[in-house]
């Protein structure tokens, strides 16, 4: 399947995308499930709200960027984790319409509806038979 | 006072080293995984600070819904429980899967004993932050010398 394409994951191991930037980058989790109508990915962004989060689809890669601007008040103590930008980016297959890419933001989760071209849908063929 | 700072040094140590025993590779992950299949690690991650007044915890936690958070306090713990639910509901090929669920709970030792009416729990975008007032009795306390 074409659509395979996607699970190819330009950061995984630190692309040049990732050192041309002087910043720390976090990379954030996603799932990514295919069906007929498209694809659905989902990625965990705490920390960024809706005008942090940068998505785009350029010459057929999408980029997820979120500047997070958090702070602990006082000095810290204990840290697990740290804030950081967050920034991933993925292939597109050639099948996703990349007009409908359709995004949501809640709860710091966000959701991407990335639904197929029309020609690239199955299609069911009803076979005439001819007597 | 240097040897308040001292415990807390020690404190912060035996916490990593619960940590780096629980978690497998890094201590610290680049990614900001919330209850991951792949991950040993204690969810939801947390972040503590701390000022002369009060203490600060913020924790990750995406895609849960707030009214179903619990906390609790006991006297120098919190703990932090709820549930995620799946966040992917389709059904189809599964190209990615690094997102968790499921239900969680985790007790975080504080430095201080603090005062249950004055904490306050915020959440948004993902991120639970608790405003906790230390107690007035482990605060520091100014005591006036009277000239006799």
């Amino acid at each position: 399947m074409t659509t395979n394409s996607l699970s190819h994951d330009i950061n995984q191991h630190g692309s040049k995308e990732e050192t041309r930037a002087p910043e720390r980058f976090l990379r954030p989790a996603v799932s990514i499930v295919e069906d007929e109508s498209g694809l659905l990915l989902t990625a965990d962004l705490p920390g960024a709200n809706k005008d942090a989060l940068d998505i785009n689809v350029d010459k057929g890669i999408l980029t997820i960027k979120a500047e997070v601007s958090r702070q602990l008040p006082g000095r810290p103590i204990y840290s697990e984790f740290e804030w950081a930008p967050y920034f991933r980016q993925f292939q597109m297959p050639d099948v996703i319409d990349q007009a409908k890419v359709r995004a949501e933001l809640n709860n710091g989760v966000l959701t991407l509806h990335l639904p197929k071209a029309e020609a690239a849908k199955p299609r069911k063929i009803e076979v005439q038979v001819v007597s | 006072m240097a040897s308040w700072g001292f415990f807390n040094e020690l404190d912060n140590l035996r916490r990593e080293m619960d940590e780096a025993f629980r978690g497998v590779g890094m201590v610290r992950p680049l990614a900001t995984t919330f209850l991951s299949p792949s991950s040993g690690r204690r969810f939801p991650l947390v972040n503590l600070s701390e000022d002369e007044g009060q203490i600060c915890l913020d924790a990750l936690l995406p895609g849960v819904d707030p009214r179903e958070l619990q906390l609790s306090l006991l006297r120098e713990t919190i703990t932090i429980a709820g549930a995620r639910k799946s966040p992917v509901d389709v059904k189809g090929v599964v190209h990615r899967n690094e997102l968790g669920s499921g239900r969680f709970s985790r007790t975080i030792d504080l430095p201080t004993e603090i005062d249950p009416d004055r904490t306050t729990a915020e959440y948004r975008d993902g991120v639970l932050r608790i405003t906790m007032r230390k107690a007035e009795h482990v605060m520091p306390r100014r005591i006036d010398v009277k000239v006799a």
